[in-house]
């Protein structure tokens, strides 16, 4: 944990007050409704709400105190706006340049390197004007990346682009998340976005910090209003293990077992990501053998908890240290006569890779 | 020839105040409209009302009042007196310095608009890029502006030549020193020489017109 941030931002109708301790590495995404405080968390953080008061540690270094508040030029930030801000009076190189020119670290990140990581290297000689929304987010994030941030912000970066140009993007985002070494800061309202590049995920509402913690966690406490959502669900970490060709379908290996999901153009070893909502999971006393669903997972019941459909109770199961979750009605509860501790089968519906 | 050598040697002083009294403007005109774009200050609303007095003001009383303040027992003429300057009203220095004031909103507010339309997301990116506040400035806000300060000019050189009542009050008529285009004009009419005012008059329509349309075509452009 070495990103610090207790602040507090008052303003007619909306407070900030938050206390986080946000780890150094990986994906975390502060992820809430609109007007939770997700980008006015991010603007503090990055120095550009001049009224934000508390204290802010980055690292070893103090950007925030009570006697103390660095300049955002000072504070080693990537920040890639909703709108990209890109300079409309640069070319794209005239863009990049200004990042690099600036850049205090001599071991600046290489720019052919960065250029190639988001695949801008014919945007080159292009006017900014001249761009379409999902270019001038790649040439956004490339020009952060230049100025060699030690940590890198993204305020909804997929929020002005159609769904096509997001799915264009989002593989570069990936890419970021594995190769880049900084932590990243990434607000986003779109929970397929937050399921698909996090990895820590902090729970905004009305200007708090209502749950943080990493996502699969987060996604599983059944306090918070994740799981209250009609596609509240959990996201696991696999790797896939086998390709049936015969059935189009491949395996994956999570911590508590595999499940099988539609052939996708995965090699075998490759990491991804599969969601399995809550709706999407039903509970059987025996192997169900006489049953067209694939998966079937041996699971243990850790508790129940009331939703806010009267007939309904969400359930989290423990899949060999996997927890899971599945929607059931109250009447299946009482009919099979489940209990905490009691040991049942998890019949998964759907299994959607998300990364 | 139709015009004097006296015609010419205002029409030369003319330019040469319109001249100077512009680019000194943009310096002076500059900071003040960026400053006002944005701060947050208390002193905002007085100071951007300072700037936009002399486009109400009659020019006589603006005139009148510099004639004062500059004068031998004016706080400013004392200290042009004590500084060895000597006194600026009946000077050319006296004229650059009330057409400067005089003309600071022609300057002020194409500037402050064309600032406010850039918004503060290119400044935030480029502060977030390392960027220092002056260097935001010269290397963002600036270029960005760049219309507006060509309006500023712009119109800060034709309201400078088309400047009568603040020139009579604190320059008078010396001709080669405070004797501009408007100024020979009224001289000549008031000699009943109809003719060359004509001449005068006429080329100073022209100027302005020309400079209405100059503008209009550049914004299309920018617009565009």
């Amino acid at each position: 944990m070495t990103i610090s941030a207790c602040l507090q931002l008052t303003r007619p109708e909306f407070v900030l007050n938050v206390d986080l301790n946000l780890p150094s590495s990986g994906v975390t995404a502060l992820y809430g409704a609109s007007g939770s405080g997700k980008t006015t968390l991010l603007r503090c953080i990055a120095g550009l709400e001049r009224e934000c008061r508390g204290t802010l540690q980055v690292k070893d270094e103090t950007w925030q105190d009570e006697g103390r508040f660095l300049p955002t030029h000072q504070r080693r930030i990537g920040y890639v706006f909703q709108e990209a801000n890109l300079f409309p009076h640069l070319d794209v190189a005239g863009n990049l340049d200004f990042a690099a020119r600036r850049s205090q670290t001599a071991d600046s990140r290489n720019r052919a390197g960065v250029i190639e990581l988001l695949a801008i290297g014919h945007l080159l000689t292009r006017g900014v004007e001249k761009l379409s929304g999902g270019e001038r987010q790649r040439v956004a994030i490339a020009r952060a990346l230049l100025s060699s941030p030690q940590l890198l912000m993204m305020d909804e970066p997929l929020a002005s682009l159609d769904a096509a140009r997001k799915s264009d993007i989002m593989p570069f985002l990936e890419r970021l998340h594995t190769e880049l070494d900084i932590p990243i800061l990434y607000v986003s309202h779109a929970f397929d976005e937050v399921a698909r590049l996090a990895d820590h995920l902090v729970l905004l509402d009305q200007g708090k910090a209502i749950g943080a913690g990493p996502l699969d966690e987060v996604c599983t406490r059944l306090d918070l209003p994740l799981a209250q959502r009609d596609d509240a669900g959990v996201v696991i970490d696999a790797v896939v293990s086998a390709h049936d060709r015969e059935y189009h379908l491949m395996r994956l290996d999570f911590a508590g077992g595999s499940l099988h999901a539609g052939l996708k153009d995965l090699p075998l070893g490759s990491r991804t990501r599969v969601s399995i909502q809550a709706r999407d999971v039903s509970l059987a006393l025996s192997c169900p053998t006489d049953s067209s669903i694939n998966n079937r997972l041996c699971a243990t019941i850790v508790d129940f908890t009331e939703t806010h459909h009267p007939s309904q109770l969400l359930t989290r199961l423990d899949v060999a240290g996997t927890i899971l979750l599945a929607r059931i009605t109250r009447r299946s509860r009482d009919q099979l006569g489940l209990n905490v501790g009691q040991q049942v089968w998890a019949q998964i519906k759907s299994v959607a890779l998300v990364g | 020839m139709i015009l004097s050598p006296d015609d010419w040697l205002a029409i030369w002083l003319t330019l040469k105040l319109a001249t100077v009294v512009t680019l000194l403007l943009l310096l002076v005109g500059t900071p003040i409209a960026w400053w006002l774009t944005g701060t947050g200050s208390w002193l905002k609303k007085p100071i951007s009302a300072i700037v936009t007095l002399p486009l109400v003001l009659p020019p006589t009383v603006l005139g009148f009042y510099l004639l004062i303040t500059l004068g031998p027992n004016g706080p400013i003429g004392q200290l042009t007196l004590a500084a060895g300057i000597g006194l600026l009203p009946f000077t050319f220095a006296g004229l650059v310095l009330g057409s400067m004031i005089y003309s600071l909103p022609f300057a002020v507010q194409p500037l402050q608009q064309a600032f406010e339309a850039i918004g503060r997301g290119p400044l935030e990116a480029a502060a977030t890029l390392r960027a220092s506040p002056l260097n935001v400035f010269f290397t963002v806000a600036l270029p960005l502006a760049r219309p507006g300060l060509i309006t500023a000019a712009v119109m800060s050189f034709a309201h400078t030549v088309g400047e009568f009542g603040v020139v009579l009050m604190i320059g008078g008529n010396i001709p080669g020193a405070t004797r501009v285009l408007s100024v020979q004009i009224y001289d000549h009419v008031e000699a009943l020489e109809y003719g060359q005012s004509h001449w005068l008059a006429g080329a100073l329509l022209l100027f302005s017109f020309l400079v209405l349309v100059l503008l209009n075509l550049m914004k299309r452009d920018s617009s565009s």
